[in-house]
């Protein structure tokens, strides 16, 4: 028994040995990330921005909140930061929480640490949300065009989709007639295509239909164009026409800056999908017969996400500094509502007389990003194969 | 070879009809219109407000504004809706404009990031690879308005110079010495706010990509011949660094028109940012088409631009 015990140990330990020491993929992460220490910093900052945004929007919002960003004390105008309120001239209501102007006021004697709290939560759903738009569609597109991009568009299916855009356009000018003709045209042609999509064209005679068949480009090449005619587009020009000429909200800023910013992601996502179908694990499955749906995301997306990560946490940043440029401009965020960029926007006329009201937001928008970029950047690092062999 | 190009500038014709549709219906289809601008004013009676809507084609199917508008720009006959001046004139009078700014930042640019870059390279892991790591993080992420208000701060404060505007109002006959002093401060600020993005970047892509070439075999190979690390850094690593950079001049010129929209209206520089924003406020959509219209040639343009210098480049790659 004994001898056999010892042998049976004999044959495992040597081979626990030679493994290399289990770990699961997100100890792996986090023993590269560790060794990172501005990335640590960002990340820290990261989740306590988070946390903040939560606390303001609890603090803020209802009819009777803890700090009303709202509240107007023209008597205690341009008070500098920790400046205690003049107890004589405020009602009971007007006193600030804990009694002391934590960041300051403003020029109408608005409470600036209300006012930052209620803008974290602004900029953390404009960023966000932007970001949340950009990476599913370009998640969406470059997966199109990097699974399915040899698939060819033929010109039956340019004609209906061209029919349907005719009927939409004649609608949109009042010419309900052929507005109605067209779309029924085009819903026809689409119709058909999708009845024919199982006979081969190749052998067919040459007819009409095989005409109708011919290919035009394929799917890939489809969406880079779309891809490069987006990149022509000056793209802080861009979201700031459209801004100005939408009417003001909160959720046009997230829509516009979510629409202009998908091309990277795209461009990422479809690389990865071309190398990514080509290799040994995606034939193995395919060949198990498991449908394309479970292959793109079970199989291929989460070996294609590290990029896609790494690229939506530095669009956080950039969404956010754009937000706080259009405010900067006076396009952002409507009013009542405080954002970091219109605080600061607010502040610059009284630079020399009230500085905390450029420097509170400034710096506050500096830390945010900056932690956004660093955590990003270690990500990057730790997610990057080729990198983390070198280092 | 030529193929090559024939495709590529076929390629870029289409693209550019596609922006054009696109930024044409961008404009269009928003709510609103340029006459409903001002609707208080009194002056603007109905019949006054026809009247423009029939002078600018207003009145029309938007496929039939749509060929007005781009058979006019390529006449060259476009005309600013809110002055009526010609919008090619208006476009190269600012953009004469923003040229030095454009200049003095791209100069600053490419001759600042690229020691920093490949210093820090060379001493990767270093207290001064690390510095300008963190330094770099901080320039991309410091918003360019509170920047430009700490600069002009600083330096109204500490040199007693004016910095807004092209110029001194009311400099007189002083001697040229002054003038040109004068110009050069307000020319300073603007230039360098406009470099610091594109320092921080270009000196992180300059660092990485001597980073990859120093690990190459070559490199390795010159440093066991014994080749002083001069030599070896600045001969061996860097022209091979340097290859995709040439290309990037290509992708520098869009920068030509896009300019800064914040930066200009911050220091009250007439320039095209500043042209385009005004533009978008007043509506008048002839100008920002335009605009668009020249920032996507310019766009295609260097990318054209950017394909043909790898060509000349690069040994490596034949078509």
């Amino acid at each position: 028994m004994i001898t056999a015990d010892i042998s049976q140990s004999d044959n495992v330990v040597p081979l626990d040995k030679a493994m290399a020491p289990k770990r699961t993929r997100l100890q792996e992460f986090w023993f590269l990330f560790r060794r990172n220490k501005l990335a640590i910093l960002g990340m820290i900052i990261f989740f306590f921005f988070f946390f903040i945004a939560l606390i303001g929007l609890l603090l803020t919002a209802g009819r009777h909140p803890v700090f009303d960003p709202a509240l107007i004390r023209l008597q205690e105008k341009l008070r500098p930061p920790l400046a205690e309120p003049n107890l004589e001239t405020l009602l009971p209501d007007e006193v600030p929480a804990f009694g002391v102007y934590l960041f300051g006021t403003d020029d109408l004697g608005r409470d600036v640490f209300a006012r930052m709290l209620q803008g974290a939560w602004v900029s953390l759903t404009v960023g966000f949300v932007a970001v949340g738009i950009s990476v599913l569609l370009g998640i969406f597109m470059g997966g199109i065009a990097g699974y399915y991009g040899q698939h060819q568009v033929r010109l039956d299916h340019i004609l209906a989709i061209g029919l349907v855009f005719l009927g939409a356009a004649f609608l949109a000018m009042d010419n309900i007639l052929f507005g109605f003709m067209f779309l029924f045209l085009g819903v026809c042609c689409a119709l058909y295509c999708l009845s024919r999509r199982k006979t081969s064209v190749r052998r067919a005679p040459f007819n009409r239909e095989h005409l109708l068949g011919t290919n035009v480009f394929s799917i890939d090449t489809l969406i880079m164009r779309i891809v490069d005619i987006m990149l022509c587009f000056p793209s802080f020009f861009l979201i700031l026409t459209v801004v100005a000429l939408l009417p003001a909200s909160i959720y046009n800023i997230m829509i516009v800056i979510g629409l202009t910013s998908w091309m990277g992601t795209t461009r990422f996502v479809r690389a990865e999908f071309l190398s990514l179908r080509e290799q040994d694990f995606v034939m193995a499955v395919r060949a198990l017969g498991v449908g394309n749906f479970r292959i793109i995301f079970r199989h291929m997306m989460p070996n294609a996400i590290g990029p896609v990560l790494v690229s939506a946490t530095i669009g956080i940043a950039t969404a956010i500094l754009t937000e706080a440029g259009l405010s900067f401009l006076g396009f952002g965020v409507p009013p009542p509502h405080a954002t970091w960029g219109n605080i600061l926007s607010d502040g610059k006329n009284f630079i020399f007389d009230a500085p905390w009201l450029t420097f509170i937001p400034g710096v506050a928008i500096l830390i945010v990003v900056l932690s956004f970029n660093l955590f990003g950047e270690g990500l990057r690092d730790v997610l990057n194969p080729k990198l983390r062999e070198r280092s | 070879m030529l193929s090559f190009f024939g495709r590529s500038i076929v390629q870029k014709i289409v693209t550019l009809f596609f922006v054009s549709i696109i930024s044409f219906l961008i404009i269009h289809l928003a709510p609103g219109e340029p006459s409903q601008i001002d609707p208080l004013n009194p002056k603007f009676t109905f019949e006054m407000v026809e009247r423009f809507r029939k002078e600018f084609h207003l009145d029309k199917p938007l496929h039939i504004q749509y060929l007005y508008f781009y058979r006019d720009l390529f006449t060259g006959k476009t005309v600013s809706w809110k002055d009526n001046q010609s919008v090619v004139q208006k476009i190269w009078d600012r953009f004469l404009n923003s040229l030095p700014l454009f200049i003095v930042g791209t100069i600053l640019t490419w001759t600042i990031s690229f020691p920093i870059g490949i210093r820090s390279a060379i001493f990767r892991g270093r207290f001064f690879d690390r510095s300008a790591t963190f330094f770099s993080y901080l320039l991309i992420s410091i918003p360019g308005f509170f920047f430009a208000y700490i600069l002009i701060i600083f330096v109204v404060t500490r040199f007693h110079v004016p910095v807004i505007g092209m110029e001194t109002f009311g400099l007189g006959d002083t001697s040229m010495l002054n003038v040109i002093m004068d110009r050069i401060w307000h020319l300073f600020l603007p230039s360098v706010l406009g470099a610091t993005g594109g320092i921080a970047v270009l000196s992180r892509y300059v660092r990485s990509q001597m980073l990859e070439v120093e690990g190459q075999d070559y490199v390795r190979t010159a440093k066991a011949k014994g080749l002083p690390s001069e030599q070896v850094h600045y001969k061996h690593a860097l022209r091979n660094a340097l290859l995709p950079f040439v290309t990037m001049f290509g992708l520098i010129l869009p920068g030509l028109i896009g300019g800064s929209v914040i930066i200009e209206s911050i220091f009250s520089w007439p320039g095209m940012g500043r042209m385009a924003y005004e533009a978008i406020l007043a509506r008048d959509y002839p100008v920002i088409l335009t605009v668009n219209f020249v920032s996507a040639v310019l766009v295609l343009a260097g990318t054209f631009i950017s394909d043909l210098l790898y060509l000349l480049v690069d040994p490596r790659i034949r078509l």
